[in-house]
């Protein structure tokens, strides 16, 4: 399958041909190269996953294959590090749904974008984007996948900051590049003790299976755990910096600055999943050698599912409900790896994440789309300027009721499935855990109703200055109706065969105890928003001013943002950095300056001796010389 | 007659000496002093001079039978005379620049 180079020489290639020729290329033209070389690589990465599918199953496991490896820097006589590409059944699938979501992305910027200043830019970056993300998800070892990582970092802030006019924009994809670059920090900490203590960055070596390399890193103890259990907890920080995982997750929502086909591309089905994919790809060494660092991935999953569930219900931009909305579902997928085993049924929890995050990526990435949709629509982000659109805009309607039935967890939408067994999945580890997770999951139904009756039922929408609302043009709805059919259909793949922990078959059964819990907790959450917010009323308003502190606390986020600002600006910068400051202007600068001023100062006083005068010159000559000779006559 | 009066009348060497002396710092003072680029070269050519009849004195009374002494003041009349054509050259063209050969004027190759 030598082929699949080219999946990433493409889009890399395509990136540097628009961007170099931005001002020659018209917007058009810009537009159409950049999807057409995205159809060939969602081609490329379709046939590389059937061919991987259909042929690589030996004795019923799927083997990894590397159809490309190359040196790329040796470190040493046994540390190297390459960049090659590595198809294993999580990595295809990741081209899969990287290649789709994007490919959409790019038909429907088409039409979302038409007539933006630096289109041409826009499709370069989206471009470097894909190219960035198919990289990390192929990457043959650690290393590899962080350069990949670092990359779709930058890409992601290029495009948040796409508006750069904007003051707000420019802040986001600051505080979305400096929140994860400090996460990934950490990362690069753990990946260099893995290295150090394991003498290999290749993911084939590091999951073979043979725990022999890892004795040394489990052998050393630092600070109450093995060295291992710190690298694979560090490890997993830096996933949580690029999936918002609590604390970090505060970057994701002023992420929505950027244009609304970004935040569906990145910050809803493939950037903010590649935490996800990390632990899931060293699964292996998670739950063979560090099942605590695996458990402590459940809770924190856990945790931040319930934490941002509870502030998506009472957010009103409808972009930053689906942000806090992403952040639960990530929580979804980090506790399902957390309470994952490894074969069999046990190996459920695995499978069921990957699933969702199948099906979460395809069924955000439509939300968005659709939220993009709205917002040509009516101009605006706020939900108390909609209401009522349905009658306006029916295709946007209709997929975005199907988007919001599958994330709800109604079958047979794609969401219920992969819902349903990550709920089995925890309910299997601990009765705690899985009513909690029940508990977020109703209050996903909850959230997501609430935003589609404020959007397209409600009270009637009023313009202010005589706009009426109209569908989409045919290249934003296309992309709509396409994933609409995905998530329509994708909840009957079954996956079990193609991606499990082991990577033996597993069939999935539904377990119906669990299913109809999340059934019926579901649309008691639907009904609960209908009664709320099918039609104007002022019962919401009752509720809030009941609970007005929590209301609050919610509505700004916790006051996450100002702790963070607090420790940054009061203790970090008042108590560290501007000591520091100070010390280097005034010592060290100081010192420096000293030095000038005093060689300054002595040539001043001494460069009258140097006049230029040749018979000055010769006097003094004659001076020294008189005086040398009366000196070694009188010695 | 003469021979009697070389042989007879014997100098010091230390007079010739004294003369050289003298005219090497009337030749100082003047290249010291004068702001005419004219007197300043004739001062360094009673300098050179000087010189001159150090080298012949101390032939001639330390090592009255060689002839180095005698041959470097020849040397050395004749880098005086190569020395006073560059030197005239230049102050040539310096008065042709500056209309004079005053030795303040010349200050333009000063870095």
């Amino acid at each position: 399958m030598e082929y699949t180079i080219y999946i990433l020489l493409l889009p890399l290639f395509t990136f540097i041909f628009i961007g170099l020729l931005s001002n020659k290329l018209s917007h058009k033209t810009a537009g159409i190269i950049g999807t057409i070389s995205l159809t060939i690589i969602t081609i490329l990465s379709y046939m590389t996953a059937f061919e991987y599918f259909t042929t690589q199953k030996i004795n019923g496991v799927y083997q990894t294959i590397v159809p490309f490896n190359q040196l790329w820097l040796n470190l040493g006589a046994n540390l190297h590090i390459d960049l090659g590409i590595m198809l294993d059944p999580i990595s295809v699938m990741m081209l899969i749904v990287v290649s789709t979501v994007s490919l959409m992305v790019h038909i429907y910027s088409l039409g979302y974008m038409k007539g933006e200043v630096g289109f041409q830019r826009y499709y370069s970056f989206l471009s470097l984007f894909t190219f960035s993300m198919l990289g990390l998800v192929v990457a043959t070892n650690i290393f590899q996948m962080y350069i990949f990582w670092e990359l779709v970092g930058v890409s992601s802030y290029l495009l948040i900051g796409f508006y750069y006019t904007k003051p707000e924009a420019v802040a986001a994809s600051k505080k979305a590049f400096i929140v994860t670059r400090f996460a990934d920090l950490f990362f690069l900490i753990g990946i260099l003790i893995l290295s150090f203590f394991t003498q290999t960055f290749d993911f084939g070596i590091l999951m073979s299976g043979d725990g022999s390399i890892f004795n040394s890193a489990i052998g050393t103890t630092f600070i109450g755990g093995s060295v291992l259990t710190w690298a694979m907890a560090l490890i997993f920080v830096g996933g949580a910096g690029k999936s918002a995982m609590f604390p970090f997750h505060i970057w994701l929502p002023d992420a929505m600055e950027g244009p609304t086909p970004v935040s569906a591309l990145i910050h809803a089905a493939t950037m903010v999943v590649a935490g996800v994919f990390l632990v899931a790809r060293l699964f292996p060494i998670y739950i063979g050698f560090t099942p605590e660092v695996l458990h402590g991935i459940a809770y924190v999953g856990a945790f931040t599912a319930m934490f941002s569930a509870i502030i998506a219900i009472v957010q009103t931009d409808i972009k930053r409900v689906l942000a806090f909305s992403t952040i639960s579902q990530i929580g979804f997928m980090m506790v399902a790896l957390g309470v994952s085993g490894y074969e069999g049924h046990e190996g459920l929890g695995y499978m069921s994440s990957m699933f969702h995050l199948f099906t979460h990526a395809m069924f955000k990435a439509l939300l968005f789309l659709g939220a993009g949709s709205i917002i040509h629509a009516v101009h605006s982000n706020e939900m108390n300027q909609m209401g009522g659109l349905r009658k306006y805009m029916p295709i946007t309607h209709l997929t975005f009721l199907i988007a919001c039935l599958s994330i709800s967890g109604i079958p047979p939408f794609s969401g219920f499935f992969s819902k349903d067994e990550i709920l089995t999945a925890t309910f299997n580890f601990s009765n705690g855990l899985g009513i909690w997770m029940t508990v977020v999951a109703f209050l996903t139904a909850f959230y997501m109703f609430r935003l589609y009756y404020n959007i397209f039922w409600g009270k009637e929408y009023k313009s202010e200055n005589g706009h009426i609302p109209h569908e989409s043009p045919i290249s934003m709805t296309f992309p709509l109706i396409f994933l609409a059919a995905v998530t329509l259909v994708s909840g009957f793949i079954p996956f079990g065969k193609f991606v499990t922990a082991d990577r033996a078959e597993y069939i999935i059964h539904l377990d119906w105890t669990v299913a109809t819990i999340s059934i019926s907790v579901a649309i008691i959450a639907i009904l609960l928003a209908t009664a709320l917010y099918r039609k104007p009323s002022n019962i919401p308003s009752k509720i809030v001013s009941k609970t007005k502190g929590l209301y609050k606390a919610a509505y700004h986020r916790f006051y996450i943002d100002e702790i963070y600002l607090f420790i940054t600006k009061s203790v970090i910068f008042k108590g560290i950095s501007q000591p520091f400051a100070w010390f280097d202007r005034h010592i060290i600068d100081g010192a420096m300056n000293g030095l000038a001023w005093i060689t300054n100062w002595t040539s001043l006083k001494i460069r009258g001796f140097q006049s230029g005068q040749v018979q000055w010159y010769a006097y003094v000559f004659l001076l020294g010389t008189l005086l040398i000779t009366i000196l070694a006559i009188a010695i | 007659m003469i021979e009697l009066l070389v042989n007879s009348v014997s100098i010091p060497m230390v007079a010739f000496l004294i003369v050289s002396l003298i005219m090497f710092f009337a030749g100082v003072f003047g290249f010291l002093t004068r702001k005419n680029l004219i007197m300043i070269l004739i001062s360094v050519e009673l300098i050179l001079n000087s010189v001159d009849i150090n080298f012949a004195v101390f032939n001639r009374y330390l090592f009255p039978e060689q002839m180095e002494g005698l041959f470097f003041a020849l040397f050395g009349i004749a880098i005086a005379a190569c020395e006073t054509a560059v030197a005239i050259a230049i102050i040539i063209n310096i008065y042709r620049r500056f209309g004079n050969v005053d030795v303040d004027n010349v200050n333009k190759l000063k870095g």
